[in-house]
């Protein structure tokens, strides 16, 4: 599919996207202008003031943005509240500094006419100051605003919408069309709204008059584009990963198959359980397995139209690798049939809430089933294990590193955090790693990306679907499955238990019902 | 019309205004002369409240200046600095007005004021009305800087060094118009410069200060013929000559010149302003190259009096041996 198709498919979304973009950037900005203005022009008359100020609003400005973002959730929860508040924090400086410079820089000489004329102070400030440092000022106010479009892009992180959107989604799904549809509005909105300002600051003080009056009016009406669009259905409010939302065994086949309409925000995973838990969210999408589903008492509900095929996990591994160490096999599968989804579920839990290691949590469990043997520190040559980003496979991954030091005279090296399943899947065929832990559903719909006709046969039967993936890696990549480990780590949307309970939701379909 | 007394000002451990008082009268032009440094600048901004003073006092027509607010004080003295003192995104028109919008008059009147301020100082209203200070010239600023000080026709002036970045025709040119400017004549004028020769053209009484005190201060013919110390005698050593012939005017020295028409009509004569000086005499008399063109005047009594050069030159003796006495 090239890039203009993709665009003119997903147009709507790019608009609301671009509309929540530029609202963001504009109200922080805004509230930027009302701060940092005052303030530059106190320091200028007390400069004393000057280094105290400017320093704070410095450090701010070192703080890595994720960082910063990420500090504001605790205090403001997530949406757009935390991410207007971390761009206004970004655009502070360029606005009180610039001020500050602008004011100081004014002529002496004009200053004091203007004193010696009889002005008042305020007089001097409104008729002579600002008028003459107005260019400065607005050169901070574009900076400013290239640097929040720049950092707005994050918002996607905490639901607050955006284009950053489609940036992480693109990103997660290895789909550069999705990336360049993000990435290349947000460079031209950086680069229209700078070339605009800079007309404005062309304007300059002689007409000062009537743009001092359409510049702010600009920016109120930029702002109001955030509430723009909630033109949604519906009284909860779900929350989806940014890989979730372009799957058709996730957000797609719930609006095909079940036409859920539930209004919906793109979060990043890291944030979405604790929104839920707080009642920030009513329903997420996760994992079946993951240990916070045990932290913050949540339930899954159950696919009753079956759009969420099996997930049994398996280690996949490189045909040629399999033949060169003939030994690998038989330890790998191991750890077949040992694992179940309640293991696999506490295991998680253990990491994700008891903040444990993957490491620990891997050893303990291998002690435990007299699995564990001490490494042999062989040498003979490297394996190298891959993991995508999240607990279950830091720990799968983990085990099998100490299965093969302790079992054979191979030597191990991890690659860990490959972001999202396309990333890993291309790095075992470009022969960058040997073996990662993969799960059937996965191969099926998003590697193999087998056509619907075909998934619906399979769908329903665990082992129908473990065998077609098997025969198809083989032939097609060579790849072999090896065996299953036992647990079935399939998507999954969850809900608070106790709400669940009151709504009387345990399905999916019931769910939609619930909520029209 | 302004009484300064005992002012003081220190900054830091330095006296800048150690103690001074003077008087100057209405209507009188007033110069503070002196080197950088000796206070000059300080106390006249001490007069308008841009600096306050650390002891002593300044009244205005019986006023003591901290019985009003500064605001309102300043509003009603014309203050004159140098010439990059105009608001760059003003015209000149509302630069001129700012003075009389602050004082809330209507337009028309302030329209009219401006007009009138810029014919007066030789600016055309068409050309210059809308322009802004940086299509101007440095000399054609400068009288903008005048007419702006000059719109809300305050009684007292205050001048700050306001010819002093200018070259020296165009200077020369400002300060004959400034001279003729009939306005002028009535206001009480505080003016500071280095500029000896300024000082002496413009001033009628000059106060040469040092190191934030006052050395003298008295009319020019004063500081010239009878210096008061060591100081004001050698401030003037170099210039005394130029500066006696440009400070004593035709006025002063015509008392023993003839007043009948000469016989011979080869002789050539000018008429000049009985208040030109010596200076200005001689500079008219090279223009005419003819070294015995003679010099018509009237004087204060409506006589006509007449001089050849050479018995300006000798009226002029006569009057350095009076005054040295």
């Amino acid at each position: 599919m090239n890039f203009l198709t993709f665009i003119s498919q997903q147009s709507g979304k790019l608009l609301d996207q671009t509309l929540a973009h530029i609202g963001l950037t504009f109200i922080s900005l805004l509230l930027a202008v009302l701060i940092g203005l005052p303030l530059g022009i106190l320091i200028a008359r007390k400069r004393k003031m000057a280094g105290g100020v400017l320093g704070f609003a410095g450090v701010l400005q070192t703080i890595p943005s994720i960082a910063l973002l990420g500090m504001m959730i605790p205090l403001l929860g997530i949406g757009p509240k935390p991410a207007i508040m971390a761009l206004f924090l970004y655009a502070l400086l360029p606005i009180i500094r610039n001020t500050y410079t602008g004011i100081t820089g004014v002529d002496q000489a004009i200053k004091e006419a203007a004193k010696g004329m009889g002005m008042s102070v305020n007089q001097v400030l409104f008729k002579v100051e600002l008028p003459l440092a107005m260019p400065v000022i607005l050169a901070g106010v574009r900076t400013a605003t290239v640097i929040n479009v720049g950092v707005a892009t994050l918002a996607a992180y905490i639901a607050a919408g955006g284009l950053g959107e489609f940036i992480f989604g693109g990103i997660s799904l290895n789909n550069t069309n999705m990336i360049l549809a993000g990435a290349i509005p947000a460079a031209l909105l950086a680069i229209i709204f700078d070339f605009l300002l800079s007309r404005v600051q062309k304007i300059s003080f002689r007409r000062l008059g009537i743009a001092l009056w359409i510049f702010p009016l600009a920016i109120l009406i930029l702002s109001s584009f955030y509430i723009l669009p909630s033109t949604y259905e519906g009284k909860l409010l779900a929350g989806f990963t940014p890989e979730f939302m372009g799957r058709q065994d996730g957000y797609l086949g719930l609006k095909d198959k079940y036409k859920l309409h539930t209004r919906n925000v793109v979060i990043s995973d890291a944030v979405m359980y604790k929104a839920v838990y707080e009642k920030k969210l009513d329903v997420i999408s996760g994992y079946s397995t993951d240990g916070r589903l045990k932290a913050f008492d949540l339930v899954t509900l159950i696919d009753d139209k079956h759009i969420f095929p099996p997930y049994y996990a398996a280690p996949i591994v490189r045909n040629e690798t399999l033949q060169k160490y003939p030994e690998l096999e038989p330890v790998l599968n191991m750890l077949s049939g040992k694992i179940d989804d309640s293991i696999m579920t506490e295991l998680n839990y253990k990491a994700d809430y008891l903040k444990q290691d993957p490491e620990t949590i891997a050893k303990d469990f291998l002690v435990a089933r007299g699995l564990w043997k001490a490494s042999r520190e062989g040498h003979k040559a490297t394996i190298r294990i891959g993991s995508k980003i999240f607990a279950e496979q830091y720990i799968l991954a983990a085990m099998y590193t100490l299965l093969i030091k302790g079992y054979t005279d191979l030597e191990v090296s991890a690659k860990s955090g490959l972001g999202g399943t396309k990333i890993c899947f291309d790095a075992m065929t470009n022969n960058q790693i040997d073996i990662y832990p993969e799960y059937t559903g996965t191969g099926l719909l998003v590697i193999l990306k087998t056509p619907p006709a075909v998934v619906d046969q399979l769908i329903s039967s665990k082992e129908k679907v473990y065998d077609y993936v098997k025969e198809s890696f083989n032939k097609q990549y060579q790849i072999s499955w090896l065996k299953p480990i036992g647990f079935n780590n399939t998507y999954a949307l969850m809900m608070r238990k106790e709400q669940a309970k009151s709504m009387m939701i345990n399905t999916i379909s019931a769910l939609v019902k619930m909520d029209k | 019309m302004i009484q300064v007394d005992s002012i003081l000002k220190s900054f830091g451990k330095i006296r800048a205004v150690d103690g001074i008082s003077f008087d100057v009268k209405e209507g009188e032009n007033l110069v503070l002369l002196g080197a950088s440094g000796c206070g000059k600048t300080t106390t006249l901004r001490m007069i308008n409240r841009l600096i306050e003073p650390d002891g002593g006092q300044i009244n205005i027509n019986g006023q003591d200046i901290r019985s009003q607010s500064p605001e309102t004080l300043r509003r009603n003295i014309g203050y004159v600095l140098q010439h990059n003192s105009l608001f760059p995104h003003y015209t000149v028109a509302q630069n001129i007005a700012i003075v009389p919008k602050l004082l809330y008059w209507d337009k028309n009147r302030i329209e009219n004021r401006t007009i009138e301020l810029l014919e007066k100082l030789n600016l055309s209203p068409d050309l210059h009305y809308n322009a802004y200070p940086n299509q101007l010239s440095g000399g054609q600023q400068q009288r903008v800087n005048v007419a702006r000080a000059l719109a809300a026709n305050p009684p007292v002036l205050l001048m700050d060094e306001p010819f002093g970045a200018l070259d020296p025709i165009t200077r020369s040119n400002i300060v004959k118009d400034f001279g003729d400017l009939d306005e002028l004549k009535k206001k009480t004028i505080v003016m500071v410069t280095h500029d000896v020769q300024e000082a002496f053209e413009m001033g009628d009484r000059i106060c040469i200060m040092d190191k934030g005190k006052i050395m003298q201060l008295g009319t020019p013919s004063e500081l010239l013929f009878h210096p008061a110390n060591s100081y004001v005698q050698s401030f003037l050593e170099k210039q005394q000559l130029t500066l006696a012939y440009k400070a004593i005017k035709l006025e002063d020295i015509s008392e023993e010149w003839e007043s009948e028409v000469r016989k011979s009509e080869k002789e050539n004569e000018i008429q000049i302003s009985s208040n030109s000086s010596i200076w200005d005499a001689m500079e008219k008399i090279n223009n005419e190259k003819d070294m015995n063109t003679i010099i018509t005047i009237r004087n204060k009594n409506n006589q006509v009096k007449r001089a050849s050069l050479n018995e300006i030159l000798t009226a002029y003796s006569h009057l350095k041996n009076k005054l040295n006495k």
